[in-house]
């Protein structure tokens, strides 16, 4: 290794200014990047790493400061250089993939001339060097054919193109740093792989380093040479990665590792239970949206899909975004009316019911949501959220429901402390117990698990995940699980369906389709899922076919 | 002991909102108030002060003159001078805040229940009716406001209460409007579809959900609305279509100096002064509304 590392943090601390008060969120972290190395930062949410990553290319929030400590580019500080002399540096230097692919290009410029933006503002040759070092820029990041692509604007590209696009901006002037802020925590797991691929390519071919700030222990484990274990400002770890991860020295790496969802982990078998007692039966269903615009032929989003649940035991559905797995379990809460199939929810038909039939029927099958922040009212306490479906039925004394309420919240694991709370004082795992209980509060035998532990952090997530399996145990609940995450899927369910555009390609019980997949899909969706590096604490692997 | 800071610190990162609001209590807000925002509320106040209890402020009468002391300069005696029949205008601006406060009240009340209404009747509702209501609503907002207001008044004809309503009957439109597309993006929220889906009845969501969280904004609206409708009824006060003279209300105050304009503009000056403040002053506190809204 040089004398002089390519980027080295010494003991940086960053405030916040919130009314009028400085918040300290970064204290006094310090590591350093090599040139071509792959440093991962990971932590939870909270942790301070998109802090730290902001700082490194001076693009702190308003409020933001750092207090103190140096970052040293090449051995020069430059925490504290005016933002004139930043933007000198940003994309020939540093530059930065942002997280939303969704919302960091401008909707109403071509792709070719927002590539092209960032070469002209540092004045790299005349139009026409850089229009041919745009078309070449777009190849190498494997949008093809580039002159038809240059032309594009944002909305005609999907989310994993678009994320090339920002690639391709991150990488035009050959930076020696990319800073890359959770690039592929927005795209599915397959798209998430290539795009990872591409990023690996590029620093393999120019050198370039990459900060890589991610979640995902996962990810980390498989792209990143070295690693560094962020908790609430502070650092817990840091190391190579094979040393890290396979002895972890801090409990809190130990914890993050044992909560992560990991195909390696399938859940303890349990007792089977009847055959022929099935709580959910969805025969061929199909559902058609309405085509947009005069004439247009209808959407299919389903295409005749079929399966079964018995009573007490969790079905998956699994696949990516725009597969139809929403638009299924939309149909089997009674949420949409498919154009054609039977649902069949404890021997009744829900497509039959509507008008008060389906209101009184909603009693026994409920819906949690993935987002905890967009589903709770925020004008409710955490009581009146909990106690509002026993409004909807046969009138229950007050004495009664608060009862029912306190037992709810016991069952969830939140104290009674909360009761008079709004849900923003709550944090995304409480707010999800609180979704929990509302939901079990009817006494329903059927609930639906929207991507319900998708937004969270992992070991918030992996309480989730206990208290769901905790809870079907107590109550014989039967869950029907919708998920993106096959890791997590492993984990928790018996069964599984798989799903790509509207259509089944896999199903059966869990562990024939993860051991033996049918389709192509299913197979590519398997090996897609990151850390598969990541070794495994407290079970052994599983021998696995790739 | 820097454990326990460090310890709060962490909290305050992850639940910013949430701790403000358990930590600050009232008079702690108090004491932040913007100045602007702080002076704007006192205005407010004295002008309510001035409508509830005028003789409070002033010792002469809003309507009977004083002979011999016609359009006399301010002085200490008569601080904003007297008019052209002697009536002292720092007490017929006084007791004008009671006709222009009643007037913009009624006026925003009117607005506010009926074009809630009307806009929640329409965003819940959805398909036809919403687009009758709403169609109906445009074409209200394309006739010119004060046109719509005059040929509402020459039909249930002239008096403070009638201009009043006639402001409101305008200003239905924008409540409408705004409350519709506040019901409809609260319409499209999980927790409205997880209320329907734990067996809410329609009216119940709307009651328990849709009302509550999509009227802050239309509340902002109305402080503004407060400001317009004076501003509206001092308009139609001045034209003559409000109170008959010798009502001391604002429009007509200002209408009734603008015949001594050469001679004592303070006349005209001090009710258009007082009109405007007013106005400024429901603006900023309207603002301040609209920034507490989600």
């Amino acid at each position: 290794m040089s004398g002089v590392p390519l980027l080295e943090i010494d003991d940086l601390a960053i405030a916040y200014e919130v009314n009028g008060r400085d918040q300290r969120v970064v204290h006094g972290v310090s590591f350093r990047v090599e040139p071509g190395e792959v440093v991962a930062l990971v932590g939870e949410s909270g942790s301070g790493k998109t802090t730290t990553a902001q700082a490194v290319l001076g693009l702190l929030a308003g409020n933001g400061r750092v207090e103190r400590g140096a970052i040293r580019l090449n051995g020069t500080d430059i925490a504290h250089w005016s933002q004139r002399r930043l933007e000198a540096i940003r994309g020939t230097v540093v530059s930065l993939i942002p997280q939303d692919p969704g919302s960091s290009l401008n909707p109403v410029r071509t792709i070719g001339s927002q590539l092209a933006e960032v070469m002209q503002i540092h004045r790299r040759g005349d139009r026409k060097a850089i229009q041919a070092r745009v078309l070449d820029l777009l190849t190498r990041v494997g949008l093809t054919p580039a002159e038809m692509r240059a032309k594009q604007y944002p909305h005609e590209l999907s989310g994993g193109m678009k994320q090339r696009v920002l690639i391709a901006i991150a990488a035009a002037l050959e930076p020696t740093l990319i800073v890359a802020d959770e690039p592929t925590s927005a795209l599915d797991v397959t798209v998430q792989r290539r795009i990872l691929d591409l990023i690996d390519e590029l620093r393999r071919e120019n050198g370039t380093a990459v900060l890589l700030v991610t979640h995902d222990l996962g990810v980390a484990a498989d792209r990143a040479d070295r690693l560094v274990v962020l908790q609430e400002g502070r650092i817990q770890e840091q190391g190579p990665v094979k040393e890290v991860l396979a002895t972890p020295r801090s409990a809190y790496t130990q914890r993050l590792l044992s909560d992560a969802p990991s195909l390696a982990k399938p859940r303890p078998q349990r007792a089977a239970p009847r055959e022929d007692d099935l709580a959910i039966v969805v025969e061929g269903l199909t559902h058609d949206f309405p085509g947009t615009g005069r004439g247009a032929a209808p959407f299919r989003a389903l295409e005749s899909v079929s399966f079964t649940v018995r009573r007490g035991t969790t079905h998956a559905i699994v696949g990516e975004s725009g597969s139809g797995k929403t638009t299924a379990v939309r149909s089997v809460v009674g949420f949409l009316k498919p154009t054609a199939g039977r649902i069949l929810v404890d021997g009744v038909d829900l497509t039959t019911l509507r008008g008060e039939a389906l209101r009184r029927f909603r009693k026994h099958i409920q819906l949690v949501y993935q987002n905890p922040y967009g589903s709770l009212d925020p004008k409710q306490t955490v009581c009146q959220i909990i106690e509002e479906p026993l409004l909807n039925f046969e009138p229950i004394p007050p004495s009664d429901r608060l009862r029912k309420v306190r037992d709810m919240m016991h069952r969830v694991g939140l104290s009674e402390s909360f009761l008079e709370r709004p849900p923003r004082a709550l944090s995304g795992g409480q707010r999800q117990r609180v979704a929990i209980a509302r939901a079990l509060v009817l006494d329903p035998r059927v609930l639906v698990l929207d991507e319900a532990v998708s937004a969270l952090d992992v070991t918030v997530q992996a309480q989730i995940l206990a208290l769901l399996d905790e809870l079907q145990k107590a109550l014989g609940l039967t869950y029907l699980f919708v998920s993106h995450d096959l890791a997590v899927v492993r984990q928790i369910s018996d069964t599984v369906s798989v799903m790509h555009k509207g259509r089944q390609v896999d199903g059966g019980p869990i562990e024939t389709v993860f051991m033996r997949p049918d389709s192509a899909y299913t197979r590519d969706l398997i090996d897609a899922i990151p850390g598969r590096a990541m070794p495994v604490l407290a079970s052994p692997p599983i021998p696995f076919q790739g | 002991m820097s454990s326990r800071e460090t310890g709060g610190t962490n909290l305050d990162v992850l639940e910013p909102r949430g701790r403000q609001v358990l930590r600050f209590g009232w008079a702690t807000r108090l004491r932040h108030l913007p100045p602007g925002l702080a002076a704007s509320w006192c205005l407010v106040l004295v002008v309510m002060l001035w409508a509830a209890a005028p003789d409070l402020f002033t010792g002469y009468s809003g309507t009977e003159g004083v002979p011999g002391e016609q359009l006399r300069a301010p002085s200490e005696e008569h601080i904003l001078g007297t008019d052209g029949l002697g009536r002292d205008l720092y007490a017929r601006i006084v007791y004008g805040a009671r006709y222009s406060l009643t007037g913009a009240f009624v006026a925003v009340a009117v607005g506010f229940v009926f074009g809630t209404l009307l806009g929640l009747v329409a965003g819940a509702r959805g398909g036809w009716l919403d687009a009758a209501i709403m169609r109906l609503v445009d074409s209200m907002l394309a006739v010119p406001s004060l046109l719509l207001s005059l040929s509402i008044i020459v039909l249930l004809g002239f008096g403070t209460i009638n201009v009043a309503i006639a402001v409101g009957a305008v200003a239905i439109a924008r409540f409408a409007r705004l409350a519709r597309s506040e019901v409809v993006r609260v319409r499209r929220s999980d927790y409205v579809e997880a209320a329907f889906g734990s067996g809410g009845t329609f009216w119940a969501v709307l009651r328990r959900h849709v009302l509550p969280n999509s009227l802050t904004s239309v509340i902002a609206l109305a402080a503004l609305q407060f400001g317009s409708a004076i501003l509206a009824i001092s308009t139609l006060g001045f034209l003559g279509y409000g109170a008959p003279p010798p009502t001391p209300e604002w429009g007509l105050l200002i209408a009734e100096g603008r015949n001594y304009l050469s001679r004592a503009w303070w006349l005209t000056a001090a009710p258009g002064v007082v009109v405007v403040l007013v106005v400024l002053a429901a603006d900023r506190i309207s603002k301040s509304i609209q920034r507490t809204a989600p």
